[in-house]
């Protein structure tokens, strides 16, 4: 039995790529949230505005790296992203004006505003796929580890290795950084709480003189900054490739549902869950198996719940339980 | 049928004596209904004189809600007039009226569930750009639960307090007049007379104050002046102890 | 314009398009819209009854167009005998027993009486099943995709006619939809929308993954048709001789008659289910549920089991789908699991539904047929529109390679612009409900 060993092969393929990810689900999960909560529908654009985003970031990015301007060690995408942020709020707040802001007007149904946020992720999904193209594109630079396994191997002498991407590290202190600005935006500034009180009880909110276009606006520039930040910290950690951003629609849905759509605090609780969910589940643990258990009864497969190709049906499968026992989240709520 | 600019005495004494008083907010003849659905108000007179408390009473239906909504500006008027303070206000939104001094308690959803009560007040203080902490201690000082409660959601608070919270909160403006509607709706008759001490403290503020209510006979004990409506029309106009006495208003809303 | 009259002319105008079609490109390419058309036509009648006539939203049509092209496959295709001799028991017992540990959990948690111990049973019972499960499947699954891997590795169909494929898809469909509508019907709208958006994604990775069911990325091609192949048709006198006889050579006439044959096929599934939709519109089925759609607190108050009812018309509409999508496998006589993409087979249904007029049946089938067309003929357009902008470019200035490199990409664009334009301007469609 080899507790410290199988620790580290435990913190190297399951905890520090759950703790990334779900940090960047939690970030699009709190854009999905945020929009529930004030305008009041699920925009399913939203992994389309993703990809705009870091789109533009990543273009912005090569630009800079063309002239030779650098970031040292971090990422030159880090240096692009305000722009690209500034590139995929312009857009974004385009589509307000163009589009969702007739449906308040008329107050239509949620359901039709669904379908106007289909109508936009088309338009959005093409826009990407004709200015950059639907492959793969990489655009990470700077330094690509903290701590390689090589490295960590010699500075304890244990025989696993754990290795810390720089992008890992960068998606988590990116990540604690911009929830604590929105929550202490949220709870401490007046724009802040107008919102909250505007996603609370929008007749009241009018009643107190709350501007609700100037909240939807504020909310459309915030829920930009969060999807080219959650979009461009994904894109770094893996690639950038605009099917991959559509299809994290399902399982930034599964977090802000899980966590209970509307609620902040939640969203990020239901990225993690589902982040350490799917990792767990589509983890191999023999090498871990074969720390702790004795000898003799270690696993000859590679101990794998499911495959890798499934990590969408764990989202799923936890959005149907979860809806299924407890359809207004673990976090309550907004029951619209 | 009256021209609409001009008060009737269709209904009893009371809307012609009217018309010697100065009120500070008049809803005059006012007809109307929600959107284009059919009429409910017709040829209504609300008003509220400074420094009184007035009532709206009346069976259910009778459009009591209504016609404070409709003097709030939310529902349209197809005649008559609304004023404060000797201006006309007919053609301003809620909003609008809002800053221009009036302060409106809803009947439900009056409060902001999810936020602390401090922060509901502050949101009730939001189009203020002045200092509000004065006004937030004044608050305090008339609803004293509150000053506890203040870091809790307001929405974790009992019926009574959350009711405080919503005039609070509508104080929260420095309104010139405050409009509550039915403020007791759903509380317990213990919590219902603290209620409307609280409303007559608020009111010895020097503020004027114009509320519907469903429990007649104790809001008309602390009315001075009282409206009774049928059917979206004034049926009895009177100082709150007039029509306390009035026999037809006894035998007819008061159960005898 | 009266909508009597509106109906019959907009179908004139899309037949005089695929006529032109004809005339101008090649007959061919018109059959071939003309059959699309008719798998859309239907396709968008299943999602008008769920959207027209409930106000459900299905997000995950593509994952029931899949399935009806999944039994496709299991109905069609001869068995591999040696397949089902290395693993096929052993595959149908693990699914048998991973069927029957949801069962018993489900079981479990409906009788035993609440509390902690029921989570621990009901989970313990789970784990314990998925382990078994799990066992036998994979070396099931193994053995399987071990037999002739390069052209079965799976367990193949049942080798029956392939007609019999369509109404299986639209059971599968069914059963899906079952699962889905149980789950989130009754919730907030959204939450059904999402969850049909997952299943599709699921279906479709399932599809890619199980090797031993339907081959996955290795596609299953050469699937028997119901009519006759081309090359018979040439090399049959009678054939050749009858095609002369019209002017025609006889490898023209072989795919224009092999075309014309699914048209006539499709043209009677559609038929079939339009009256019935039809029927279905007018009953007092049919207005109960617009009646629910339009006030669903209304019809509840009057004793409605409203999620009852949308349960039903959305197990429907998707085994509509399911049939169309079996329908399109056999036209395509392949089924390619990596081809399923949901702007093609889930969102440009909606197009064709909203921009027809939802909530009326006739309407769908002429978004069908339209928004195909346009699906078909945007991309060359947009490639001549492009090309003729960038004309004054030099060939290989890059801007211009990219955007005719992008020209595919037009479709997108397009039709998030008709979507939006349709619903912002005319959302009641072309032909409007009446």
């Amino acid at each position: 039995m080899d507790f410290l060993n199988a620790f580290v092969a435990l913190s190297n393929f399951v905890l520090i790529p759950a703790i990334a990810y779900g940090s960047q689900l939690a970030l699009g999960a709190l854009g999905v949230t945020l929009i529930y909560g004030i305008l009041r529908f699920s925009n399913f654009a939203h992994g389309d505005t993703m990809a705009f985003g870091t789109m533009a970031t990543v273009l912005i990015t090569w630009w800079f790296q063309s002239m030779g301007i650098s970031f040292g060690p971090l990422p030159t995408a880090l240096l692009a992203l305000p722009f690209g942020i500034a590139v995929c709020a312009a857009l974004v707040l385009l589509t307000d004006r163009g589009i969702y802001r007739f449906y308040r007007r008329v107050k239509a149904k949620p359901i039709i505003l669904v379908m106007a946020s289909l109508g936009v992720m088309f338009i959005m999904n093409g826009l990407v796929r004709f200015i950059i193209g639907p492959d793969d594109q990489r655009f990470a630079d700077g330094a690509r580890f903290i701590v390689t396994a090589g490295e960590f191997k010699k500075m304890t002498g244990l025989s696993e290795g754990l290795a810390l991407k720089s992008t890992q590290a960068i998606t988590l202190v990116t990540a604690i950084v911009v929830v604590a600005a929105l929550f202490w935006f949220l709870n401490k500034t007046r724009t802040g709480k107008s919102m909250r009180a505007y996603s609370d009880n929008e007749d009241l909110a009018l009643l107190s003189g709350i501007n609700p276009e100037r909240v939807v606006m504020v909310t459309w520039l915030i829920v930009a900054g969060l999807a080219t930040i959650a979009g461009v910290l994904y894109g770094l950690d893996k690639s950038f490739k605009p099917f991959t951003y559509f299809q994290l629609l399902l399982p930034i849905f599964a977090s802000a549902i899980v966590g209970g759509l509307g609620n902040p605090l939640g969203a990020i609780a239901g990225g993690f869950v589902i982040a350490f969910s799917e990792v767990m589940v589509t983890y191999a643990w023999k090498k871990v198996a074969g720390y702790i258990l004795p000898e003799a009864w270690a696993p000859d497969g590679l101990v794998q719940l499911m495959s890798t190709d499934y990590k969408f049906a764990v989202s799923f499968a936890i959005l149907l339980i979860v809806l299924l026992f407890k359809p207004t989240g673990l976090f309550k709520g907004k029951s619209v | 049928m009256s021209t609409p600019n001009t008060p009737t005495a269709r209904g009893g004494e009371g809307a012609t004596a009217l018309a010697g008083d100065t009120p500070f907010l008049i809803g005059e003849a006012m007809t109307g209904g929600y959107g284009k659905g059919p009429d409910i108000l017709h040829d209504c007179t609300i008003a509220v004189n400074p420094g009184e408390i007035a009532v709206i009473v009346g069976p259910n239906g009778a459009g009591k809600s209504t016609a404070m909504k409709a003097v709030f500006g939310m529902l349209d008027l197809r005649a008559g007039h609304v004023r404060l303070d000797g201006e006309d206000i007919t053609h301003l939104s809620p909003q609008e009226r809002v800053r221009k001094g009036m302060g409106f308690v809803p009947q439900t959803s009056n409060i902001f569930t999810s936020m602390t009560v401090e922060e509901n007040l502050e949101m009730g203080a939001f189009i203020r750009t002045d200092d509000i902490r004065e006004t937030i201690e004044q608050v305090f000082d008339l609803f004293p639960i509150l000053r506890d409660k203040r870091r809790q959601p307001a929405g974790e608070l009992s019926g009574g307090q959350r009711q405080q919270v919503a005039v609070g909160r509508a104080l929260m403006t420095k309104p010139k007049v405050l409009m509550l509607d039915e403020p007791t709706a759903g509380v317990s008759p213990i919590v219902m007379d603290e209620l409307f001490d609280r409303i007559i403290e608020v009111s010895r503020t020097g503020l004027p104050i114009l509320m519907v209510e469903q429990n007649a006979r104790q809001a008309l004990e602390i009315a001075d002046k009282g409206y009774v409506l049928v059917q979206g029309a004034n049926a009895f106009t009177g100082s709150g102890r007039d029509l306390l006495n009035d026999a037809d208003v006894r035998k007819s809303f008061l159960g005898g | 314009m009266s909508t009597s009259l509106k109906t019959p002319l907009l179908f004139a105008v899309v037949a005089a398009m695929i006529v032109a079609t004809g005339q101008l490109q090649s007959w061919n390419t018109a059959l071939q819209i003309l059959n699309f058309g008719l798998i859309s036509a239907i396709m968008a009648l299943g999602v008008n009854l769920q959207w027209g006539f409930a106000g459900l939203f299905n997000v995950g049509i593509m994952g029931f167009v899949a399935l009806g092209g999944l039994a496709t496959v299991i109905v069609s295709m001869p068995p591999t005998t040696d397949a089902w001799a290395a693993g096929g028991g052993r595959i149908l017992l693990g699914l048998a027993m991973g069927a029957a540990t949801i069962v018993a959990g489900i079981l479990l948690w409906a009788r035993l009486p609440r509390g902690r111990m029921r989570g621990l049973v009901v989970a313990a019972v789970l784990v314990l099943g998925f382990a078994l499960f799990r066992t036998v499947f994979d070396g099931g699954v193994s053995a399987v995709e071990a037999v002739n891997p390069a052209s079965t590795g799976y367990l193949g169909g049942l080798g029956l006619p392939i007609l019999l494929a369509w109404p299986l898809g639209g059971v599968l469909a069914a059963g899906a939809a079952w699962i889905i509508g149980k789950t989130a019907l009754g919730l907030r709208s959204d939450y059904l929308a999402i969850a049909t958006l997952g299943i599709a994604e699921i279906i479709i990775a399932v599809m890619k993954n199980e090797d031993w069911l339907a081959r996955g990325v290795k596609n299953v091609i050469g699937l028997p048709r119901p009519l006759p192949y081309e090359v018979d048709l040439q090399q049959d006198p009678g054939f050749a001789a009858t095609a002369s006889s019209l002017g025609l050579d006889p490898v023209t006439a072989s795919t224009l008659y092999v075309k014309l044959g699914y048209s006539a096929l499709f043209t009677v599934v559609l038929v079939i289910l339009l009256i019935l939709a039809q029927r279905a519109l007018h009953s007092p089925w049919g207005r109960m549920m617009r009646a629910i759609r339009d006030n669903e607190v209304a019809a509840e108050a009057m004793g409605k089991d409203v999620t009852r009812r949308h349960l039903q018309i959305f197990i429907l509409g998707s085994a509509v789908c399911g049939i169309a999508g079996a329908m399109m496998t056999t036209l395509d006589s392949q089924l390619t699991p990596g081809a399923y993409q949901p702007l093609r087979f889930t969102f440009l249904i909606w197009v064709m539904v909203i921009v027809g007029g939802s909530g009326n049946n006739l309407g769908s089938v002429l978004g069908g047929f339209l928004i195909w067309f346009l699906w078909v003929q945007v991309e060359p357009v947009g490639l001549w529109a492009l090309e003729l902008l960038t004309s004054g470019m030099a060939e290989d200035n890059a801007l211009r390679m990219h955007l005719i490199d992008s020209a595919a990409h037009m479709r997108l664009l397009t039709m998030g612009i008709v979507l939006l334009l349709v619903l912002r301007f005319s959302p009641k469609g072309l032909l409007p409900e009446k």
